[in-house]
C-alpha cells in the first residue's frame, strides 16, 4: 500500500479547525475541554455503531475467527484492568494505571506485531503486554511494590515499563537503529520496533530527539502515540497547536491519525506501518485517537478537571461494543461465544486476585541485588553491614 | 574482567613501548577495542570525519565506517538514549560528550535509564556503555567548557566513574571500560591531552577499578585524580626540595572508590590532602574525607584537608588560575596539615 494521501499531498493552507486538538465552539460552550472529533483525516474501518466502512488507503481482510480473537483480547484485558483497579481499591496494589477505553488502540497495535518485532511501552500498555505474551500477573509486582517488572525484556521482545515520560522513545530509536545495523531491515523478513507514548509525552525533548534520530538513520520504528486526550489534567491543546500526527511531516516521515477505538483500523494502519518499516521505509508516526475513560491513575481525581458529559460522549464510541455489534450482525458470533468469553474473563480475574494477594514481600537483600553487573565492593560492604544489623534482631525480624 | 587481548595494530606490534600523548593513547585504545570486538561502536558529535574536537577519534570512521563511528545529530539525550537501545540490541557504544558542561541534556537518560535498567530488570538487561567526557579547566575556554561534574555521577547508584591521568592509563583504561559490563563514565583530563608518556601496549598496568600509589612518601598523603595528579606530583617534587616527603595516590576510580591504598598510606603518614578541580561541597573529596576519618580515626594527626575548586560556577577564564588548585595551593595545604 502506498503512502496515504494525507501525507504525500499535504495542504498546509487548509484550515486546521476540523482536525485540531482543540474542541469545537459548540464543545467549548458545553464546557468540554477535549474534542471527541478525530477530523477528516481519521482512518476508520468500523464505526461506533458497528458499521464497516471503506477507506481509500487502508483496508483489512479479516476472518470471523480473527475478529473473535480481537474481541476476546479486548474483553479479557478490560477485565484485567478493572480487576487490578479493584485490587488497588482493596489495598492490594499501591497504585494502578487504568487502560479503560484504550483497548482497541493497544490490541490493534499489539496484534499487528510479529514475534520478532520489539515493543517499548510506557506504563499503561497492559494490552500490548498481553499481545506480547507477558501475563497480567507479571505486571502486578510493579504496582504492588514487590518488583519493577520481572519478565525478560530481550527474550519477550517487550521492554520494561518506562515511567519517566518519553525516555523509552530514544531507547526504542537506538534499538531500531541496531536492527538496521544488523542487516535485519529491507525485505519481508525484516524486523521492526514500535514505541508507545501518550499525547503528553509529545512535548518531551526525548520524543523530539527520537523523531530526529529515527528519521536521519531511517530507523525501522513505528512511533505509536495514544492520544487519550488527557495528560493527567491537561488536555491535548496544552501540548500542541497542531494535530499530533501532522508533526511527522516536519521530520520528514508519514504521520497517520487512526481511530484508536476502532480495532480494525488500528490493526490495518499499524500492520501497514510495520511493513513499511521492515522494508526500510521507516520511521512512521501513528496517532491513535482515543480516550482515557478512567483516571490517570488510581491516585487521580478527574472530576476536578473534566466534565462527565465528555465521558458520556466517548462511551458511545466504546471500542468493544462496536465489535460485538458487528460480530452479531455478521452472524460471526452467537450468545454462547459471548458467554464463553465472559466466563474466561471471570476465571482470569480470579487468577489475578489469587496471585496478587499471595505475592510475597521481597527479602531485604533485594535492595542491594543487581545494582551492578560486575559488582561493587563498597556497596557489598554496605549490604553486609545492613544485613548484619538486621540479623541482630530476634528471629531476624525488625 | 580479563584484560583485552593483544591483537593490535602493526605499529604497536613493532614496538611494545611507545611514547604517546594521552590523546593518541586514547585513540589507539579505542582502535584496539574496535578491532577486538565488532560490536564496539563510537558515537557523538563530530567524532567521524572531524575526529572529534580534540581528535580523540581521529581516523576511526575512515577505517571502521560510518556505521561504527556515528556522527550523531546534535543532541546529548539522543546520544545516550539511543546508546541504551543499541546496547540492549547487543552493541557496546562508546559515547563522546563533546565538553563536560554539555552532558546535562543527557543527564536524565544517564540517571533514569543507563544507571537503573540493570537493577530494574534484576540483571536481564546489561548496559555496557562508556560515556567519555573531556573534563576540567585550564584551557582558557568560554563557559560550560571547563567543568568537573564527576560527583553527580559518583552519587548515582548503577554507574561506575573513572578518570585517567597519564597515557598508559588512557590506553588501557579506555579498553577496560569498554570491556566492562557496567556503564562507565570515563573522565578525560582535557588540559593534559597533549602530555606525553610511555605506553607499554603488551601489559595492562592493573585492573580498572583500582587506585595506585604513584610516588611513595612518609610525611603527608596526597590523593588526586585526572588533571590534578600531575599537579600533585609536581607539588611532591617541590616539597622534596624542602625536605617534605609526599606520598601521591592516583585514585583512578571514583565510583566505586578504591580507598584501601589511601587508608594504608594515611595510617603511616597520619595526614591526608585531597586534590580536585571540582567544587568541594558534597564532592568526591568530601566522601574520601568521611571514609578516611571512619577508617583511620586513631591514625590521623590532622583533619583531612581538601584543595578544590570553589563552590561557585566556573569563573570567566581570566580567573581560572586563581580558581583551579595549583602547586602552591597543594603545598599550602600540606603545610597546614603538618602544622596542625
Amino acid at each position: 500500500m502506498s503512502s496515504p494521501e494525507q501525507w504525500t499531498h499535504p495542504e498546509p493552507d487548509a484550515a486546521p479547525a476540523a482536525t485540531a486538538a482543540k474542541p469545537t465552539a459548540e464543545q467549548v460552550i458545553a464546557g468540554l475541554r477535549a474534542t471527541d472529533e478525530g477530523g477528516a483525516d481519521l482512518v476508520q474501518l468500523l464505526t461506533p455503531e458497528g458499521e464497516r466502512v471503506q477507506h481509500p488507503d487502508f483496508d483489512i481482510d479479516i476472518t470471523a475467527e480473527e475478529l473473535r480473537g480481537l474481541y476476546r483480547d479486548m474483553v479479557l484485558i478490560r477485565r484485567v484492568d478493572r480487576e487490578a483497579n479493584a485490587l488497588q481499591r482493596k489495598g492490594q496494589l499501591g497504585i494502578w494505571v487504568p487502560l479503560l477505553g484504550q483497548e482497541a488502540a493497544q490490541i490493534g497495535a499489539g496484534r499487528a506485531m510479529r514475534e520478532d518485532d520489539m515493543a517499548f511501552p510506557s506504563y499503561r500498555e497492559h494490552g500490548i503486554a498481553w499481545t506480547k505474551g507477558v501475563h497480567p500477573t507479571e505486571l502486578l509486582g510493579i504496582f504492588r511494590g514487590t518488583d519493577q517488572g520481572t519478565w525478560d525484556p530481550v527474550a519477550r521482545k517487550f521492554h520494561p515499563y518506562t515511567i519517566v515520560i518519553g525516555n523509552q522513545v530514544l531507547n526504542a530509536t537506538g534499538y531500531a537503529m541496531g536492527q538496521k545495523f544488523d542487516g535485519k531491515v529491507g525485505d519481508d523478513n525484516g524486523e521492526a520496533t514500535m514505541v508507545f507514548f501518550g499525547d503528553g509525552a509529545t512535548s518531551q525533548g526525548d520524543v523530539h530527539e527520537g523523531f530526529v534520530w529515527a528519521a536521519v538513520y531511517d530507523a525501522p520504528l513505528v512511533f505509536f502515540c495514544q492520544n487519550n486526550q488527557w495528560a493527567i489534567s491537561e488536555p491535548t491543546e496544552r501540548q500542541s497547536r497542531l494535530p499530533l500526527y501532522q508533526r511527522a511531516r516536519g521530520y520528514g516521515f508519514p504521520g497517520i491519525r487512526v481511530d484508536g477505538n476502532d480495532v480494525l483500523a488500528t490493526l490495518a494502519v499499524t500492520r501497514w506501518a510495520l511493513e513499511e518499516c521492515r522494508h526500510g521505509n521507516g520511521p512512521i508516526l501513528i496517532e491513535a485517537f482515543t480516550y482515557r475513560m478512567d483516571a490517570h491513575t488510581t491516585s487521580d481525581d478527574p472530576s476536578r478537571y473534566r466534565l462527565s458529559d465528555e465521558l458520556e460522549l466517548w462511551k458511545l464510541k466504546d471500542p468493544i461494543e462496536r465489535v460485538k455489534v458487528y460480530l452479531v450482525k455478521q452472524q460471526w458470533a452467537d450468545q454462547a461465544f459471548f458467554a464463553e468469553i465472559e466466563a474466561e474473563a471471570d476465571t482470569l480475574a480470579e487468577e489475578l486476585r489469587e496471585f496478587c494477594v499471595n505475592m510475597p514481600d521481597p527479602p531485604a537483600e533485594r535492595i542491594f541485588s543487581h545494582v551492578y553487573a560486575e559488582g561493587n565492593p563498597v556497596l557489598e560492604a554496605q549490604r553486609d553491614e545492613f544485613l548484619d544489623y538486621v540479623s541482630g534482631f530476634a528471629g531476624g525480624e525488625h | 574482567m580479563a584484560a583485552p587481548t593483544m591483537d593490535r595494530t602493526s605499529s604497536s606490534a613493532a614496538s611494545p613501548v611507545q611514547t604517546l600523548t594521552i590523546s593518541k593513547a586514547l585513540n589507539n585504545g579505542l582502535r584496539a577495542s574496535m578491532e577486538a570486538n565488532p560490536k564496539v561502536i563510537v558515537m557523538g558529535e563530530d567524532v567521524g570525519k572531524l575526529g572529534g574536537v580534540f581528535r580523540i577519534t581521529d581516523g576511526l570512521q575512515k577505517d571502521f565506517g560510518e556505521q561504527r563511528v556515528l556522527d550523531t545529530p546534535l543532541a546529548e539525550s539522543g546520544i545516550i538514549g539511543t546508546a541504551v537501545g543499541l546496547a540492549i540490541r547487543g552493541y557496546r557504544p562508546v559515547c563522546e560528550i563533546q565538553f563536560d558542561g554539555f552532558i546535562f541534556p543527557g543527564f536524565d537518560q544517564i540517571v533514569s535509564q543507563v544507571a537503573k535498567l540493570h537493577y530494574r530488570t534484576q540483571g536481564k538487561i546489561k548496559l555496557p556503555i562508556v560515556i567519555r567526557v573531556p573534563f576540567g579547566g585550564g584551557i582558557g575556554a568560554v563557559e560550560h567548557h571547563s567543568e568537573s561534574p564527576e560527583s553527580y555521577f559518583a552519587h548515582c547508584a548503577g554507574l561506575k566513574v573513572v578518570s585517567c591521568s597519564n597515557p598508559a592509563d588512557a590506553y588501557w583504561m579506555i579498553q577496560q571500560a569498554i570491556d566492562c559490563d557496567d556503564p562507565v563514565l570515563f573522565f578525560e583530563p582535557k588540559r593534559r591531552y597533549y602530555e606525553k608518556g610511555e605506553v607499554d601496549t603488551t601489559v595492562a598496568p592493573g585492573p580498572l577499578f583500582a587506585s595506585r600509589v604513584l610516588r611513595q612518601g612518609t610525611d603527608v598523603t596526597v590523593a588526586a585524580y585526572g588533571p590534578m595528579v600531575r599537579t600533585s606530583l609536581d607539588a611532591a617534587t617541590a616539597a622534596a626540595e624542602d625536605g617534605t616527603s609526599l606520598e601521591v595516590i592516583d585514585l583512578r576510580t571514583l565510583s566505586p572508590l578504591d580507598l584501601d591504598p589511601v587508608f594504608e598510606s594515611v595510617r603511616r603518614t597520619g595526614r591526608l590532602v585531597v586534590v580536585s578541580e571540582a567544587p568541594s561541597e558534597s564532592s568526591i573529596a568530601s566522601e574520601i574525607a568521611t571514609r578516611v576519618q571512619q577508617e583511620c580515626f586513631y591514625s590521623l594527626e590532622a583533619p583531612v584537608l581538601r584543595v578544590t575548586g570553589f563552590d561557585t560556577p566556573y569563573p570567566p577564564s581570566k580567573l581560572e588560575e586563581e580558581y583551579l588548585p595549583d602547586l602552591d595551593r597543594v603545598l599550602h595545604a600540606v603545610d597546614r596539615s603538618l602544622a596542625w
